[in-house]
């Protein structure tokens, strides 16, 4: 049980984080109101991919874990980044 | 290694538990039993979509109308692609031989979510039979063809939703497939089992399970996007919604790519176990083949667009897609490489499982070489969306997965069931599976390169002949994997006592009794040495 209790983070920085998320939810539909052109989607995924991140690090635990599943898991939203800007990369120079 | 104790158990076959009869099969989480339940279930969907083949197979050796309507046969090619590639093949492999070998061979008890497990055998069951029901249910057989093509899957009055909705949940089968191998492969390997010294096939499914997780979501989101614009009217794809076809052929090609992947990934692991063990001989080169299949699982995502170069993609995309299509030839071929050095001076017993897994090499190999004709630009242009296409596409899912599968049922039978089945037969079997797979799939090549479209009901009377050919060749076929599958269920009720190690394997499984012990192991295994050391050989080191 040890190992559980170093994990619990406190309600303060929980609070936080929840504050920080629901700051960038009102971001992501304020700026709606400005107009990116071909770039509209790839705002709109950076303020997600922020918000993914502060979960992940946060919610998930993911600070507490080792560098290895760190890195596992950065692996993984490398991979999806790249994915998608290959697709719009067609997309915009079609 | 030590492998201690494992006889005071009895086999997972008589296990009794806490329920009885069929519930202790339909309630099981031992990774044994679901693997099995995975294997009935394939066995009999294979024959279904096999036999909906040979129906096409006798509609196409005559131009015009021979047994069926236009619309029944888009509705044929449709479901028999649907069965095939999301209950059979994409699942197959790792559902089977991974539920019942992975924990075994990393010297583990179960998989390492056993509740979990099971509940993805139902997701499957109840994809499987929708997929199967939407043949007959409401406006029709589903006729836009496995690949869902938009803006066509969008109009079309047919079933579509049901298939949709059937892959849909197939694929979530397939992620937590995925997910429970990640965790049991990362948490469960035996004491001293490092990564390097794990045997090659977990290898091979652990690059797997990470496309299955990763990449599958994507295809999940896609078909719910096309359900969502049929019924909601949304533009995602349609271009009279204002949506964008191109985006949906992406976004199923990000999946259905790497899809290839998690079908041929996993028998390029267990024709890895088979070589060594039939030819005696360490594998040559572990190091270069665990890397090759890292390489292959994550090249693979970036190789989608290969299947969209006449779809209006830009010029820029098309020649990325193709530098990566040849790029990711190489680690393929270094597992050729390794697994024909692998038998190079070693002691080698033909028996039917080495048969089949050479067998593999050669179709794969003629499956990957057209590919790279697909795989470039100019030549695409010619053969895309021709019979050439269906041939190499077949090659490399029939003729890599499917025979690798074949291997892998005759080396891990006498395992699986403790009962032997008759070589004779299976050498038999294995001629007609082998002369009927190439004599139906090489004229596709041929007809195709002369100008044969693929999925056409109807033909040039030019084109006949090949596809007489190719009809004889079905029947060939058909028969052999009849007599294969009887050979094998026989050998399983009534063949001779399986010993625990009648290949002379050096890797977990053939150190347990056949069949295996409810538990596999009553005190886990210590690993203190690299996987595939024959002692009697010696250029072991």
């Amino acid at each position: 049980m040890k190992h559980e209790d170093k994990h619990i983070s406190s309600y303060s920085s929980l609070a936080i984080v929840l504050a920080v998320l629901l700051l960038l939810t009102a971001f992501s539909v304020w700026i709606t109101g400005f107009h990116f052109g071909a770039f509209t989607v790839a705002v709109a995924l950076i303020i997600a991919s922020v918000k993914v991140a502060t979960v992940l690090i946060n919610f998930m635990h993911l600070k507490f874990e080792n560098l290895f599943l760190r890195l596992l898991v950065t692996g993984v939203f490398v991979m999806f980044a790249l994915v998608v800007i290959l697709t719009f990369v067609d997309y915009y120079f079609r | 290694m030590s492998i201690s104790g494992s006889e005071t158990q009895v086999s997972y076959l008589e296990y009794q538990g806490k329920h009885k009869g069929i519930w202790s099969w339909l309630l099981s989480t031992d990774h044994k039993r679901i693997g099995l339940l995975y294997l009935y279930a394939i066995i009999i969907f294979f024959f279904v979509a096999a036999f909906l083949g040979l129906l096409m197979r006798i509609e196409l050796i005559a131009p015009g109308r021979t047994i069926m309507e236009p619309q029944t046969y888009n509705g044929l090619f449709t479901i028999h692609g649907i069965i095939m590639i999301f209950v059979i093949v994409i699942p197959g492999l790792a559902a089977v031989f991974g539920n019942f070998f992975l924990p075994i061979l990393i010297g583990a008890r179960d998989v390492a979510f056993p509740k979990l497990n099971l509940f993805s055998w139902y997701l499957y069951m109840i994809g499987a039979i929708l997929g199967v029901l939407s043949q007959f249910i409401g406006g029709g057989a589903p006729d836009t063809g496995w690949t869902f093509y938009v803006p066509y899957s969008v109009e079309s009055s047919t079933n579509v939703i049901y298939a949709l909705t059937a892959a849909f949940i197939l694929g979530f089968s397939s992620i937590l497939t995925g997910l429970n191998f990640i965790v049991t492969i990362h948490r469960m390997r035996a004491p001293g089992m490092g990564w390097m010294r794990m045997p090659l096939f977990p290898w091979a499914l652990y690059a797997t399970a990470w496309i299955q997780v990763l990449a599958t979501p994507i295809v999940g989101i896609t078909l719910l996007m096309v359900i969502a614009e049929r019924v909601l009217n949304i533009g995602f794809f349609d271009p009279a919604l204002g949506g964008d076809p191109v985006l949906f052929q992406h976004l199923f090609w990000i999946y259905s790519h790497p899809a290839v992947y998690i079908m041929i990934l996993p028998a390029m692991g267990i024709v890895t176990e088979i070589f060594p063990t039939f030819s005696q001989k360490p594998v040559f080169g572990y190091g270069a083949i665990v890397l090759s299949s890292l390489a292959i699982a994550f090249v693979g995502y970036f190789v989608w667009g290969h299947h969209m170069f006449t779809s209006g993609m830009s010029y820029n995309a098309r020649w990325f897609f193709s530098f990566l299509t040849f790029i990711v030839a190489v680690p393929s071929a270094i597992k050729v490489f390794n697994w024909i050095s692998t038998m190079y001076g070693g002691s080698i017993d033909l028996k039917p499982p080495l048969l089949y897994a050479i067998s593999f090499i050669f179709l794969f190999m003629i499956g990957g070489f057209t590919g790279l004709v697909l795989g470039s630009l100019a030549t695409n242009v010619q053969t895309h969306d021709t019979a050439f296409v269906m041939a190499h596409f077949h090659y490399i899912i029939f003729g890599g997965m499917g025979f690798a599968f074949f291997a892998a049922i005759h080396y891990w039978a006498p395992k699986m069931f403790g009962r032997m089945y008759n070589f004779r037969l299976a050498y038999i079997a294995w001629g007609f599976n082998f002369i009927g797979f190439n004599m139906l799939y090489f004229p596709l090549f041929i007809v195709g390169l002369q100008g044969m479209p693929r999925r056409a009901y109807d033909y040039l009377p030019q084109f006949q002949s090949g596809h007489v050919l190719s009809t004889i060749g079905s029947f060939i076929l058909f028969a052999g994997l009849l007599l294969m599958v009887y050979n094998l269920i026989r050998g399983a009720r009534k063949g001779a006592v399986a010993p625990a190690n009648p290949w002379k394997g050096v890797t977990l499984e053939w150190k347990i009794p056949s069949p295996p012990p409810h538990e596999n192991f009553d005190d886990l295994p210590e690993i203190t040495s690299k996987p595939y050391l024959f002692g009697n050989i010696s250029d072991n080191k």
